[in-house]
């Protein structure tokens, strides 16, 4: 058993990203303290001192070539080494909306343990909408067995915003999807107020996703990317139409599952 | 040497394309008679190498490892410009 307060979380900052204080402010609410660091600060073998390594959300250069693609490129230059070695040890990422972006595009995610593939596998293509979609959506647990969602069972249902122009994940083929099903690394689907899948049926799908795709993992479960914000859904006062600004939203429970697993450790 | 060239990304044939659809029925909100319109994005770079066939294969890598992306995007790279010899 690890003492909570023995760990640390690691945000990472570039031009561009946002939502880093509120990671910080959710996961220090459950105990677990988080340094805020711009990536040229990370310096070389330091990402050990760390439990979990977050890509937060925003517009990390300017969204430049493609959402993503520039910060995903600059981690396989600048980190690639020590985020591998990160990955193995079973620590655990988060890459929250552009960091998803970043993490696909780096070649980290859909992958097998802390290895990069060469090319990206898959994408987080322009909304079939055409537009920035920002607004709740409703969310569904696929029962993974990633850290992140040890706390949410089989079809429950989160309400969780979403900020976004390109979410609508794609994989290299039909096949890859299927894979990512039978291996059980699809951790979110977009799913109508009920818990139905969204079946592809906007606006509870709100960018097209293939299978409804908001959250997937690697194959053991340490790396997700997600594009909802659960650190925008943490305190019940960020939540519209929660009732009780008081208690709790529904993006809690994705924190509380990271820090259960950490205190597991 | 150094050469001009031209990468065009384009996003893969029966891809989905949002914003080309957008700018598709603008067009013909205007009057046009247009067709299906497919947005691509271009980048113009000079590239330093020995002949125009290693610029044109430095620029294709460079389309393979940051510019395009293999699931959605196709890329066609075209050497514009030769110093000395077309300038």
């Amino acid at each position: 058993m690890m003492d909570l307060r023995k760990a640390k979380a690691c945000i990472l900052r570039v031009g561009g990203t946002n939502c880093d204080a509120e990671v910080k402010a959710a996961l220090e609410d459950l105990g677990l303290r988080s340094d805020i660091l711009h990536m040229d600060w990370l310096e070389k073998g330091k990402l050990s001192e760390y439990q979990l390594l977050v890509f937060p959300g925003g517009f990390s250069y300017g969204d430049y070539v493609r959402a993503g693609a520039v910060w995903g490129k600059k981690v396989l230059t600048k980190m690639r080494r020590d985020l591998e070695r990160f990955v193995e040890d079973g620590r655990l990422v988060m890459g929250i909306c552009n960091g998803f972006q970043v993490l696909v595009e780096a070649g980290m995610l859909p992958g097998d343990g802390g290895q990069f593939s060469p090319t990206p596998r898959a994408v987080l293509a322009n909304n079939s909408s055409a537009r920035y979609e920002c607004r709740w959506v409703f969310l569904r647990g696929e029962g993974s067995h990633a850290p992140f969602a040890r706390r949410i069972g089989k079809g429950e249902v989160l309400r969780v915003p979403i900020g976004h122009g390109e979410g609508r994940f794609l994989a290299e083929s039909e096949e890859a999807v299927h894979e990512l099903i039978r291996s059980n690394r699809i951790v979110f689907r977009y799913a109508r107020p009920s818990g139905e899948p969204a079946e592809g049926a906007y606006p509870f799908n709100p960018n097209g996703s293939v299978h409804d795709i908001a959250a997937i993992c690697n194959r053991e479960g340490n790396v997700i990317g997600m594009m909802p914000h659960p650190e925008r859904a943490f305190f019940g006062w960020q939540a519209f139409g929660y009732g009780d600004p008081h208690r709790y939203g529904d993006g809690r429970k994705i924190f509380e599952g990271i820090v259960d697993h950490i205190r597991s450790l | 040497m150094r050469f001009l060239v031209k990468a065009e990304v384009s996003l893969k044939r029966g891809h989905f394309d949002p914003e080309g659809d957008v700018a598709a029925k603008s067009l013909k909100d205007l009057g046009f008679g247009v067709g299906t319109v497919r947005v691509s994005k271009g980048y113009t770079m000079e590239i330093d190498a020995r002949d125009a066939s290693e610029a044109k294969a430095l620029a294709e890598e460079m389309c393979r490892r940051l510019l395009a992306n293999p699931i959605k995007d196709d890329f066609r790279v075209e050497v514009l410009f030769i110093e000395g010899r077309t300038d």
